[in-house]
C-alpha cells in the first residue's frame, strides 16, 4: 500500500472517529451528521497531504511535525466555521486534531511502501 | 673499527628471521599475529603498491601435508567470496618451499577489541549478525570454519567485518559447491571425503584419540573455549553446520557478557563439562541480559548438536526478530512479557493514541464545567 493510500484511509477512520467522539458533547448531538461528514472528509484530505508528504521526506520527525502542522490547520478551519449558534470549539476540535495528524505523521513514515522517484532515484 | 652496536644485532637477528620474499612483489613491514603454524605479517605489494596481510608458514622445508593444508586453506578462502569472507589475492610458495598465501589487510580491530569499545548491545548484535550471514554462506557452499571465536573475527573502521582464519575449515559433500568441489582432485580423500584437513593431516578413518582434534603436526584445531563439545571430545566424523552453530553461540555470549565461555577453566574443566552437559547461562554472569537472548545463546551453545539451531540462517532469524521487537523461536515468553514486547514494538504509536484519549477527556470535562 502507498503512503498516500495508507494515509487516505487512516485518515477517513481517524477523522470518522474523532467526529463520533462529539456525541460525548450534549450541545453538538443535533448536528452529529454533518459533524461525521466533516470530519470524516477533513481526516481524508490531511492524510493524503501527509502521505504525500511521507513519500517525499523520509524523516519520522518530520513527518510528526508536519502531520501536527496539517492537523492543527485543518481543525482550526473547522473550528472557525463555527456552530450553527455561531460559538467556535477551538480547543475541542484543534487539540485532538492535531493530534490525529501527528499519529497520520508517524504512521505513513513507519508504514506503506515508498515512492517510485526515490527508488529510482537511488538505483 | 666501528663496531655494531645491540640495536643494530637485534634488527638484524629480525631481519634475517624474516622470510626471503625475493622473486615475489610483496614486502615485509611487520607482523601482525602468530598462530600455531603460521605467521601474518603486514606488507607491501609493490606492485599495486597496496598494504596487504601475508600469511607464511612457519616451518621451514615442510612436508607435502603442511603445505597442502596451507594450500587448502587458500583455495577454501578464495572460493568464498562473500563481503564478509577475507578475500584472498595471491598463493604461491617461498624459495625455501613454505607456502604463503596474500589477503587484503583489513584496518580495524579484531571482535574481542570491538565489543569492549562498543557499548550498545544492539551494535553487536548487528555485527554478530554479520558474522551469521558470512558462515551461513560457507555452509551454503559446503564449508564449515570450525574455528569461530572473536579473535579470528575483524570489525573495519567503516563497519565491515570479515571472517578469518579458515586454516581448519572442513569441505561437506553437501550442496553445488560441495559438489564441484570434490570434483578437485585436491579435495580428495581415499574414500571421496573432500575435507580440508582430514585428507590431508589425519590418515583416512582414523578418529583420533586425544581429547582435542590433534593434526600430525600436533597443532590444536580449534580453541577450547568456542569449541563445540563434539571437537572437543574428538569426534570429528560428527563435525557439521552445527559445530560452527555451537561457536556462534559462544561468539554470542562473548558479545553479551565481555567473557569468554567456560574462562579460567582448564581444558580437562571444559571437557569435563561437555560429559556432564553441564550448560553456559549468559545471565549467571550478566543478570540483565534480556531472557529472549539467552534463550538463543543457550539453545546454540546445547550440548547435543540435535538441540542446537539446524542452520546458521535460524539463528539469525533470531536475533533479526529480537531486534525488532518480534518473538524468538527460542524462547516461549508470557503474556506479560509479550504486552511488554508489543508495547516496545509500537510504543510511539500506543502514547499517541493515549495522548489523544487523554486530551479528548480533559476538553470533555472542561466544556461540561
Amino acid at each position: 500500500m502507498s503512503k498516500p493510500l495508507l494515509g487516505l484511509i487512516l485518515g477517513t477512520v481517524l477523522g470518522l472517529f474523532d467526529g463520533l467522539t462529539a456525541l460525548f458533547y450534549p450541545y453538538a448531538v443535533p448536528w452529529i451528521m454533518s459533524i461525521l461528514i466533516g470530519s470524516t472528509f477533513k481526516g481524508l484530505v490531511a492524510g493524503v497531504l501527509i502521505g504525500v508528504f511521507a513519500r517525499k521526506v523520509r524523516s519520522v520527525p518530520w513527518g510528526i511535525v508536519f502531520g501536527f502542522g496539517v492537523g492543527l490547520l485543518f481543525a482550526y478551519l473547522v473550528a472557525r466555521m463555527g456552530d450553527p449558534n455561531g460559538q467556535h470549539h477551538y480547543l475541542e476540535i484543534m487539540v485532538p486534531g492535531s493530534i490525529v495528524g501527528m499519529i497520520l505523521g508517524f504512521a505513513t513514515q513507519k508504514y506503506g511502501k515508498g515512492s517510485k522517484w526515490i527508488g529510482a532515484n537511488q538505483s | 673499527m666501528n663496531w655494531l652496536n645491540d640495536e643494530m644485532v637485534n634488527h638484524l637477528r629480525e631481519v634475517s628471521a624474516l622470510p626471503d620474499l625475493s622473486g615475489t612483489p610483496y614486502r615485509i613491514l611487520r607482523s601482525l599475529a602468530s598462530g600455531g603454524m603460521a605467521t601474518v605479517y603486514l606488507a607491501e605489494d609493490a606492485k599495486l603498491s597496496r598494504q596487504v596481510a601475508l600469511k607464511i608458514m612457519d616451518v621451514l622445508a615442510p612436508s607435502n601435508e603442511m603445505a597442502s593444508r596451507m594450500q587448502t586453506e587458500a583455495r577454501i578462502i578464495a572460493r568464498l567470496e562473500h563481503p564478509g569472507i577475507v578475500p584472498i589475492h595471491d598463493v604461491g610458495s617461498l624459495p625455501d618451499g613454505r607456502v604463503f598465501y596474500v589477503m587484503k589487510y583489513v584496518h580495524g580491530d579484531d571482535l574481542t577489541k570491538y565489543a569492549r569499545k562498543e557499548g550498545s548491545l544492539p551494535e553487536r548484535l548487528r555485527v554478530f549478525l554479520k558474522v551469521c550471514e558470512a558462515v551461513a554462506f560457507a555452509h551454503a557452499h559446503g564449508v564449515i570454519h570450525r574455528d569461530l571465536k572473536p579473535a579470528n573475527i575483524m570489525v573495519g573502521a567503516f563497519g565491515e567485518v570479515l571472517v578469518m582464519d579458515w586454516g581448519v575449515a572442513k569441505i561437506l559433500l553437501t550442496g553445488d559447491e560441495g559438489t564441484q568441489l570434490s570434483g578437485d582432485p585436491y579435495f580428495q580423500g581415499e574414500e571421496g571425503k573432500a575435507t580440508a584437513d582430514e585428507t590431508r593431516l589425519q590418515p583416512p578413518g582414523e578418529i583420533p584419540a586425544v581429547p582435542f582434534v590433534e593434526t600430525l603436526s600436533g597443532t590444536v584445531l580449534g580453541t577450547p573455549s568456542y569449541m563445540a563439545p563434539e571437537q572437543a571430545l574428538g569426534q570429528t566424523s560428527n563435525h557439521n553446520q552445527s559445530t560452527d552453530v555451537y561457536s556462534l553461540g559462544a561468539i554470542l555470549y562473548f558479545l553479551l557478557t565481555h567473557r569468554h565461555p567456560h574462562e579460567g577453566a582448564s581444558i580437562g574443566q571444559i571437557r569435563e563439562r561437555f560429559l556432564r552437559k553441564q550448560v553456559l547461562r549468559p545471565r549467571d554472569v550478566v543478570s540483565n541480559i534480556p531472557r529472549p537472548l539467552e534463550a538463543v545463546c543457550m539453545k546454540s551453545l546445547a550440548t547435543d548438536p540435535l538441540d542446537r539451531y539446524s542452520k546458521v540462517e535460524d539463528l539469525e532469524a533470531d536475533i533479526e526478530a529480537y531486534l525488532s521487537d518480534l518473538a524468538v523461536s527460542a524462547y516461549r515468553e508470557n503474556v506479560l512479557e509479550k504486552a511488554g514486547r508489543w508495547f516496545n514494538r509500537y510504543r510511539f504509536i500506543v502514547l499517541l493514541l493515549f495522548a489523544y484519549m487523554f486530551v479528548r477527556f480533559l476538553v470533555f470535562f472542561l466544556a461540561r464545567r
